[in-house]
């Protein structure tokens, strides 16, 4: 078993846990006009930044000119994760102690300028740090160096379901006897050179109103809108937090699963509901046991059809209550599902189903419970998390209760 | 022409973060070995080739690697200065 000690969260609607739920609970979002560099031209202007981190204030400024904005945001997530978990580093075994992070985007904003050095003024004035700044598994060694952690770690990439398979292969890591694991994902590309992959991928919304941009499942949903941040988690061993007096129990990560989808023009369907499938068997529980789905809700029409044609096929038409909260954040990549983790055992704790903002007017084709609207009342022991990345990449993550 | 200790300190400072007022830093550091200043083995290498661009000598690297002090570092750089006039 792998319980959630800690969390710690950095997203463009909250800096902080509490601060992110409340924003999520009054429909507040983060969402707004890219202000880093002008888009004009670009054909697309809305994302979902964060606004008010100062890296200074929270980092030794020896680890500033060698981290990208990524890193600085996974590096204050895992710090408050901790906090949150009450872990003390120095009084546990360094090899006890692992770090598994998703990264689907590395250090854009780093690499850029590094970029624009080389171009510009030649390979002597590019830093020595682009040498690992850039790399998908920097969050992950940064964290580690950090806090000492020198158990089994790693780093997962596959896009924007990256966050929860990290989490998924944390869940293994302690499973194979690694009392604690620091895990989740963050990503950061909002520079222009960033920006350029976000738009080049075709994906993104074009509107200019943030409450209008982003409409998952909606019958006018066009597009989506890419953010930054994300959270961090401590996973442990029962046993182990209990024995050295963890505060608080979030609950469980009880089941894990990850498909792919067949290549395109197949004409088979996508392999979300067997990620689905797969993921409930592995915690034990049937479609029935599951009280909220958070989907990945991709604000694309045929991507939305996919999800709730899969959801469909699972619990059965409105079998479950849907819902999502990235129309407040943006997609925010390997950020997005361990974010949606935080949020799923929030609403645990709170009783409460957060509604999908932005959303008016459901697809009637599409035949789910989508909550919106004002937030709903329910009592969640059991919720499903889903993510999907580019190039087919299907995962799931169940979140049950733990009897305090 | 030749370096200072200054003049390391602020390269030190831009290359791999610090505070040029901070305690460990601010006073008297020629004698005092790198690691203890929490400078490691990138953050010499980035000096290096800070110090080759402003100063337009280079520190050889199997001296760099075993370089300890500013005033080590110091050395060589203003050798090279002086042997380049």
């Amino acid at each position: 078993m792998s319980v959630v000690t800690g969390v710690g969260v950095i997203a463009p609607n909250g800096l902080g846990t509490e601060p992110f739920w409340e924003a999520v609970l009054a429909g507040r979002g983060g969402i707004g006009p890219l202000t880093r560099f002008d888009t004009t031209g670009s054909g697309a202007c809305l994302a979902g930044q964060i606004a008010d981190f100062q890296a200074a204030q929270h980092l030794p400024s020896r680890l500033l000119p060698q981290t990208d904005i990524s890193t600085r945001l996974a590096l204050v997530a895992a710090q408050w994760a901790l906090d949150d978990a009450k872990v003390d580093t120095a009084e546990l075994t360094d090899y006890d102690m692992g770090v598994v992070t998703g990264n689907a985007s590395g250090g854009f904003e780093f690499t850029h300028r590094e970029f624009n050095k080389l171009w510009s003024m030649g390979s002597e004035h590019v830093s020595v740090y682009e040498s690992f700044a850039w790399f998908y598994a920097v969050n992950t060694g940064q964290i580690s160096i950090r806090h000492g952690m020198r158990g089994p770690s790693s780093a997962l990439v596959a896009e924007q379901a990256g966050g929860l398979d990290a989490v998924g292969h944390a869940r293994r890591t302690v499973r194979r006897g690694t009392p604690l694991v620091v895990t989740g994902g963050v990503d950061s590309a909002l520079d222009p050179w960033g920006w350029a992959s976000h738009v080049a991928g075709g994906s993104l919304s074009t509107a200019t109103d943030p409450a209008r941009a982003y409409l998952p499942f909606d019958a006018e949903a066009t597009g989506n809108v890419p953010g930054e941040g994300g959270a961090m988690l401590v996973l442990e061993d029962p046993e182990a937090a209990r024995a050295r007096g963890v505060p608080h129990v979030y609950g469980e990560i009880a089941g894990y699963a990850q498909t792919f989808d067949p290549p395109p023009g197949s004409g088979r369907p996508s392999g979300q509901r067997r990620a689905i499938e797969l993921a409930l068997t592995d915690a034990g529980v049937t479609p029935a046991d599951v009280d909220v789905v958070f989907a990945d809700a991709a604000g694309l029409p045929e991507q939305d059809r996919a999800e709730a044609a899969a959801l469909e096929a699972v619990f059965g038409a409105a079998g479950v209550p849907v819902t999502a909260t990235k129309p407040l954040t943006g997609r925010l990549f390997s950020g997005a599902g361990p974010l949606d983790i935080v949020t799923a055992v929030l609403a645990m704790r709170d009783s409460v189903i957060p509604p999908t903002a932005g959303t008016l007017t459901p697809a009637p084709e599409y035949r789910i419970d989508l909550v919106r609207g004002d937030a709903r009342p329910a009592t969640i022991e059991t919720a499903l998390v889903l993510a999907r990345g580019r190039w087919g990449f299907n995962s799931a993550v169940v979140v049950r209760s733990v009897d305090q | 022409m030749s370096m200072t200790i200054d003049e390391l300190r602020r390269i030190l400072v831009e290359c791999a973060g610090g505070d040029e007022t901070a305690p460990e830093l601010a006073g008297d550091i020629a004698e005092v070995e790198f690691e203890e200043l929490g400078y490691d083995s990138l953050a010499l290498i980035e000096t290096a080739s800070r110090i080759e661009r402003d100063f337009g000598v280079k520190v050889p690297e199997d001296r760099l690697v075993e370089v300890k002090t500013p005033a080590e570092l110091i050395g060589i750089v203003n050798g090279q200065l002086a042997g380049a006039v």
